[in-house]
Parts: C-alpha cells; sequence; structure tokens
C-alpha cells in the first residue's frame, strides 16, 4: 500500500533489538502518540547496520532514515554502537554526494527505559523529514540504467 | 514458502485503530500467501490451535504473527509453529500494537503502516531458513554480586540447590543497609537477630566462597561459561591469620576515620571492624587516615597484633573465577538530601537521615542505642520526621516513590516513644503507603497507640532557634500552618541506584533505566532476568524494594539459576554469524571486531579464512557489516533479509 499521500512521508527507521527497539516498545506501553510515518527495521545490534542499507533505502525511494542504537557504553554487545557511530557519522558527509539532503538521515541513542525520549525522536525526526518535503526520486526512462551505476559504484 | 498470516485484534487494543481484516484482506495479496485471517487472541490457546491447524490444512512453510512486540511473545509463536512440525525460525512477527495501534488513533494511517509491517514480514520470511541450535556444556557455579539480605538470600538458596556459589561483596562485611538497621517493620524485632543467623550460614556453608572487600573488575563470556576477574582489595592484614580480636583496633591511635558503616555519626579507627556481628569478622586499614600508611611512623597495631597480621605493603589481588550463571544484588544508595536548601542543606548538625538515626538506635550502634542530638548529646524530646525526601520529587529528579520510607518512619516513631517515653514525635507526610501485609495496621498503631502526630503537608524551612530547631510547614488536611519547636529532625531519605551500577551494568552487558536501576526482562513476567542470558537481578539493584521483596527477590533469582542448571547442557542460539568460505578472502577484519573472540583463523587448503565458533557467537552481526566480500552472514539477520525489508517498504 503506498504512503497515505499528503499525509505521510515514507521514513524508514533501523533500530537495536536491545535497547531502541526496546524504547520504542516503551513509547507504546505509555501511549506516548507519534506520527505514523515511520516504519522500523529491527536489527541485533547498530553495529550490525551496514551504511550501504542507509543509501539503499534512500535510493529505494524512503524519504529519510532514522538509526537509533543503545547509548554508548550500554551496547548488549559491548562496543558494537562504537562500530556503529563511527560509520554512521560519516553517512552525513557522504549523502551530499549522491544528492541526498543530510537531514534525512540522523542516528541517536535511545534506551529501552526511554520510551518519552523515543516519542521526541519520531516526533522531531518526522517533522525534519516532512520540511524538507519528499526526496528527490531517480525517475524517467533512464532510472533502472542510473541506479544500476549507482549500486555498482557502491 | 507458503506462507499464512495471523492478525491479532488483542481484544480490541489493537481492533479499535487498526482494521484487522483489512489487514489480512491486503496480506492475501502478497506473494507467497497463501493464508491470511485475523483472530481474536492469537496468543489464547484456541488462537495458536488455529496457527496450528493452519500450517497442517495449508501445508503453510512459514507464518507470519502480526500483534505485539517480539520481545513479548516471539518465544510463545515459535514454540507453537514448532507445535506443528515448522522449524521455529520460519516465523515472523509485526509489531502492531506496541508500533502502531497504541502510539496513535488514525485508524487509516494505522491500517496502511500495518500493512507495511506485514508485508515487511513476509518478505523477511521468504528469505528464513531452517536454523538448528548447538548443544554445549555450562559450569554449574554462579556469582552472586552483593551481600546484601538479597544476596545472602540468592547465595545460600543456590548453595543449599548444591550449586557452588561465589559470594562478592564491596565493602569488609555482608549484611548490606539491613545489618545496619535496628529494627524492622512491621514486626519491630531485631534486625540483627533475623539476618545475623543467615550472615553465619553464608560464612560457614561449604558451597559458598566469599570476597569481602571485593570488585568486579571484568567479565568475559557467556551464559553458561562466564570468566569473572575479581579484585581483592589490599586490606593491609593478612585474614587468612586474623581472629578478629579487636586489639590492633582499641589501641590504634588514629580516632578520626570515616565510619561508613555508622552513617558517619562519629568516628572509627584507622583500623577497624565495622560491627561486632561482621561477617567476616576481620579488620582493615583505611589507608586514607593511617599514620604508617600515610606518613611512614607509627605501627602500632603490627606490635599489638597477636597473630601477626598486619602488613602495610599489601597490594590488590586479582583472582579469577569461572561460573556459569551472575546474580547481582547491588542494592541501592541513599538519595544526597543536601540539595534541600530548606532542610538546612547540611548546615544544622541535628538534621540527620533516617538511617543515620536507626544506627543511633542500635545498641551497638555509635550511642550504644541512646538517642542523643549529634549538636550537644542531649535527649531530644520533640522529634520531627520529615517524609519523600528525595522521592515523589521531580523538581529533585526523584519522581518515583521510594515504598518503604512511610513504614520504616512509623517503626521509627515508635521506637522513639519506647525508648523516650516523654518524647512527642511529628510526622510531616505525603500520603502514608502502607500496602503490605500488617503494615498499614502498623501505621496506625504508630498514630493511635504511640500518639505520634501525623501531620500531612510538606516543610517549607528549617531554621534554628535557640539549641532549637523551628520546623515550619503546611497542614493540608486543617488548612494552617504549622511550627514546631523541635530538638531533633529525621529525613526519610529516598532510595536511588547504587554508585557503581551503571559501571557494572557496562561490565554485565544489561541495560538500566534513567534513574539507574537495573532493567528487568519483563515488567510483569520476567521480575528478575535480564535481556541478557545468565545475569539475573536481586533486590533492590533493580528498583527500591523492602526486606520481604528483596528476600523473594533473592529466593527467585536462585531459582532461575537452579533452574538454568538443572540441563547438564544449553542450547546455543543458532542466529549467529556464518563464513561463506569460497567468498572469505582471509583479511581477518571480522575477527579483530568481533567483540567476542568468537571468530578464529583456520587453513583451508593452505589459504587462511575466518571460522565462526558457534557456541561462543553472540549474534551482534558487527562482523557482517564489516566484512568487505559479504562472505561472513549473521543467521538471521543477512544483508538479503535486511534489505527485503527495506525493499518491501520502499518500492510501493
Amino acid at each position: 500500500m503506498p504512503v497515505l499521500e499528503g499525509k505521510e512521508l515514507r521514513i524508514v527507521g533501523f533500530l537495536c533489538n536491545w535497547c531502541s527497539y526496546g524504547g520504542a516498545d516503551t513509547a507504546g506501553v505509555g501511549r506516548f502518540k507519534q506520527p505514523t510515518d515511520l516504519r522500523i527495521i529491527k536489527v541485533p545490534c547498530s553495529g550490525r547496520i551496514d551504511p550501504l542499507f542507509v543509501v539503499k533505502a534512500l535510493m529505494n525511494g524512503a524519504d529519510g532514515v532514522l538509526v537509533s542504537g543503545c547509548h554508548p557504553r550500554d551496547c548488549h554487545y559491548a562496543e558494537g554502537n562504537f562500530y556503529a557511530r563511527r560509520r554512521l557519522e560519516i553517512m552525513h558527509k557522504f549523502l551530499p554526494i549522491l544528492g541526498y539532503e543530510p537531514g534525512r538521515f540522523e542516528y541517536t541513542w535511545v534506551s529501552a527505559s526511554e520510551g518519552q525520549r523515543w516519542q521526541q525522536v519520531v516526533t522531531s525526526f518526522t517533522e525534519q523529514i516532512h520540511k524538507l518535503g519528499p526526496a528527490p526520486k531517480i525517475l524517467g526512462p533512464e532510472a533502472s540504467d542510473t541506479l544500476g551505476l549507482m549500486q555498482a559504484a557502491l | 514458502m507458503k506462507i499464512g498470516v495471523f492478525v491479532c485484534h488483542c481484544g480490541s487494543n489493537i481492533e479499535a485503530t487498526v482494521d484487522t481484516a483489512a489487514v489480512a484482506a491486503a496480506a492475501r495479496e502478497f506473494p507467497g500467501v497463501v493464508f491470511a485471517t485475523d483472530t481474536m487472541y492469537t496468543c489464547s490457546e484456541p488462537g495458536q490451535d488455529e496457527i496450528v491447524e493452519a500450517i497442517k490444512e495449508h501445508n503453510l512453510g512459514g507464518v507470519v504473527v502480526a500483534s505485539c512486540t517480539p520481545r513479548m511473545h516471539e518465544q510463545t509463536f515459535r514454540r507453537t509453529v514448532e507445535r506443528a512440525g515448522l522449524n521455529k525460525y520460519l516465523f515472523e512477527m509485526a509489531n502492531i500494537r506496541e508500533h502502531v495501534s497504541w502510539i496513535g488513533k488514525d485508524r487509516e494511517a494505522n491500517t496502511n503502516k500495518s500493512v507495511d509491517l506485514v508485508r515487511m514480514a513476509t518478505e523477511k520470511l521468504m528469505r528464513n531458513r531452517a536454523l538448528h541450535p548447538k548443544k554445549f556444556t555450562i559450569n554449574k557455579r554462579v556469582l552472586v554480586i552483593g551481600g546484601g539480605v538479597a544476596g545472602i538470600q540468592a547465595a545460600l538458596d543456590c548453595a543449599d540447590g548444591g550449586l557452588e556459589v561465589v559470594l562478592v561483596e564491596k565493602t569488609t562485611t555482608i549484611g548490606g543497609k539491613m545489618a545496619k538497621l535496628d529494627k524492622t517493620f512491621p514486626t519491630v524485632d531485631c534486625s540483627s537477630c533475623i539476618l545475623g543467623p543467615r550472615m553465619v550460614d553464608v560464612a560457614q556453608h561449604p558451597n559458598i566462597t566469599l570476597y569481602a572487600y571485593a570488585e568486579i573488575e571484568e567479565i568475559n563470556g557467556y551464559v553458561g561459561n562466564f570468566e569473572i576477574k575479581v579484585k581483592k582489595k589490599a586490606t593491609y592484614v593478612d585474614w587468612k591469620n586474623c581472629t578478629g580480636c579487636g586489639i590492633c583496633m582499641d589501641k590504634c591511635p588514629s580516632k578520626k576515620a570515616r565510619d561508613t558503616f555508622n552513617e558517619e555519626i562519629g568516628f572509627t579507627k584507622a583500623i577497624n571492624i565495622p560491627f561486632p556481628q561482621a561477617i567476616p569478622k576481620k579488620a582493615k586499614i583505611d589507608p586514607e587516615f593511617c599514620t604508617m600508611l600515610k606518613k611512614g611512623k607509627c605501627g602500632v597495631c603490627a606490635k599489638v597484633c597477636p597473630s601477626g597480621c598486619i602488613d602495610y605493603e599489601m597490594k590488590d589481588e586479582f583472582v579469577t573465577e569461572k561460573v556459569g550463571a551472575i546474580v547481582t544484588a547491588t542494592g541501592f544508595d541513599l538519595f544526597d538530601w543536601t540539595v534541600y536548601g530548606e532542610y538546612g542543606g547540611g548546615r544544622y548538625p541535628d538534621v540527620i537521615t533516617s538511617l543515620q538515626y536507626e544506627r543511633m538506635l542500635s545498641a551497638s550502634g555509635p550511642t550504644g542505642g541512646h538517642i542523643k542530638r549529634p549538636s550537644d548529646g542531649k535527649e531530644p524530646k520533640n522529634v520531627v520526621f520529615i517524609q519523600c525526601v528525595g522521592s515523589r520529587d521531580k523538581s529533585v529528579g526523584r519522581p518515583y516513590c521510594t515504598g518503604f520510607c512511610c513504614m520504616y518512619t512509623a517503626k521509627q516513631a515508635i521506637l522513639t516513644k519506647d525508648h523516650l517515653p516523654l518524647s512527642q514525635s511529628y510526622v510531616f507526610y505525603m500520603d502514608i503507603r502502607a500496602t503490605g501485609k500488617l503494615y498499614d495496621e502498623f501505621t496506625r498503631r504508630a498514630m493511635e497507640e504511640y500518639d505520634t502526630n501525623y501531620i500531612r503537608g510538606r516543610v517549607s524551612m528549617i531554621y534554628p532557634k535557640g539549641d532549637k530547631l523551628l520546623v515550619r510547614g503546611a497542614d493540608t488536611l486543617m488548612g494552617t500552618q504549622v511550627e514546631v519547636d523541635a530538638d531533633l529532625v529525621v529525613l526519610a531519605v529516598g532510595a536511588e541506584a547504587s554508585a557503581g551500577a551503571s559501571g557494572l551494568a557496562e561490565k554485565l552487558r544489561i541495560s538500566y533505566d534513567s534513574y539507574g536501576f537495573y532493567m528487568e526482562g519483563h515488567p510483569k513476567l520476567k521480575p528478575v532476568e535480564t535481556n541478557t542470558a545468565g545475569v539475573y537481578l536481586a533486590g533492590a539493584c533493580q528498583g527500591p524494594k523492602d526486606i520481604p521483596s528483596s528476600v523473594a527477590q533473592g529466593s527467585a533469582a536462585a531459582s532461575k539459576v537452579l533452574g538454568l542448571f538443572s540441563k547438564d547442557q544449553l542450547e546455543s542460539d543458532p542466529q549467529v554469524s556464518m563464513v561463506d568460505i569460497k567468498r572469505c578472502i582471509g583479511c581477518g577484519k571480522c575477527i579483530q571486531t568481533c567483540p567476542f573472540g568468537a571468530i578464529k583463523e583456520i587453513d583451508f587448503r593452505g589459504m587462511a579464512k575466518a571460522d565462526v565458533i558457534e557456541t561462543i557467537c553472540q549474534g551482534c552481526g558487527i562482523c557482517t557489516s564489516t566484512c568487505p566480500q559479504g562472505a561472513i552472514q549473521l543467521q538471521h539477520a543477512t544483508d538479503n533479509q535486511i534489505l527485503s525489508e527495506v525493499n518491501a517498504l520502499c518500492q510501493f
């Protein structure tokens, strides 16, 4: 089903299983109202996230990508979020090269108890994406060639 | 793969804001889906039976349940599909309750989002493979961290169950906060008479190894096979030979050492044994106050010690212990009440904490059980108790209720009257929370039989007036201002997470909430488990608790450990990394990044290749996102699986 025209944009979230996914659950348990745009993909650890997942989501038509993991020094796997931080920090510089505003991607830390913080993160990131509007889509007759070239370059 | 989709109403929890029938109808159009329905309660027995029947009837190869969070019922449904003969990893959940129906009321948007989440789950499921666990042997020893009443209970229960227990305590004696108490509510029986024998049991139990004055330095390994590095801090006394006679303490000329056991009412000696019933009853030198250690002169204790145990050269020592499970019982600390300017911020000696008062009431305490004002040593007449100091107060970041202060204040008011029959106690309170067995009757006794004056209201100011303290507050029931000339003010200071809690959490790889209390596995169904396999919680480290609850949790944690150890082998989680040996170029990056040392280099026909040790791999997937070749893939979260979810979301 397409996103609700005029109401929603396509936002993909990658959340670690131990902290942020739990934080999103806690927000749900607390009935903390959130915008409906975000779809969450659960990963075992933020260190599991290949930065190219972010790029591929945007290339495939996402308007925004949010990554969230455990706070530094609170990783279930001791150091996964340090790897994540180092890898994802580069995305802010890399995305403009591909033609995406850096604001379309954000990474943050939310623990399993921080339901309210999760509500704030989702709300403000969704607002940020709505301000940017829909991401430029690769369309037209050469779209598949272009995507193929981008894919190959990655 | 033939897929079946079950969309749960969860009563009205989901159905109220998601059109589950529409979600099921949309799911029927997805590739691979041959059966989709909506059910009232999928997790109930008829709900689960429906899944089993559908698997058999439609010959399903995989199942998607769209309901609550997988943290709630993933295990439940995995068992269900297993019951129908499917591998339990051919199952996916779409979280349409916590992440959809509970966070907004827009039915159209929620339904649309739920369809997306189900699509994502089916796309992932199509790429799932059957996974099979490996078995590994376990070390049936348990580490208990913290020797308070919860830790003591956990240690004794495990030891009585036949397990070898390693008990590590930070201070020189076990007993924790309970050992500092004079009496306990609601029975007003002596704390050390209840706890003392349990402490002795710990010391004498053949299955318990006690490390007092020790801390956890490092924790490696995983459930069944942890390796713990324990730091035995230098005591400067050879504990093997120390008999606890106390002569050193009598003769020590340095009399100004901090007396933490007595909550710093008065001082102790530089070499000391915290209290007569200490377990182990051994002396320790406080290097901050010992003249010999500071200036190299004195040596009195070494001269008088009949067993020659004093060793000024002693250094910290490290020991390694191997265990299969860990019980954390690190307890709580008291809130630093000096942030309250209205109570004097620590300037008035006659404003003390409830725990200090407890030491004063104790016959083995610094005043020998006599209530004396710290300022002049006189007996007080009017004693004012103030409740909720660092509890239920957002302005100091402690909005939670500590839960047991109402009760101990009632106890202290009763004891005050017992000690000083002519005294009058006043209690400024917000609400009386006395919800345990015989608790409310107890607080009533304090009011009715012991004439304690309970005033519902907060104290706005305490200031000195002559040798007394003027306590000014509100009586919100009478709608008036109240002033009491107090001789002594006792603050019911709230509990907060113990100082080292976050550091230990990092070593244990468990999470804690915003106040520093450890997170339980599930707030209702897993109160003593954590999300880290093999690590359990007991007592106030999980949240403020009174003695009965702490003891109950100690026993609960012990039963969890005994249950875990009832098998000789554990099954490893098969969601581990696997190397495609043809793609691996032997660069070794995965070996460097693995936090668990679970990947080793092997020789394959003369070429270096990576190989995963399945029982050590914890399934974080850091290696998968590191591998430049995509050769090492985390099972159940492969690149293909995650990207299929991305595609399912983005291409529509």
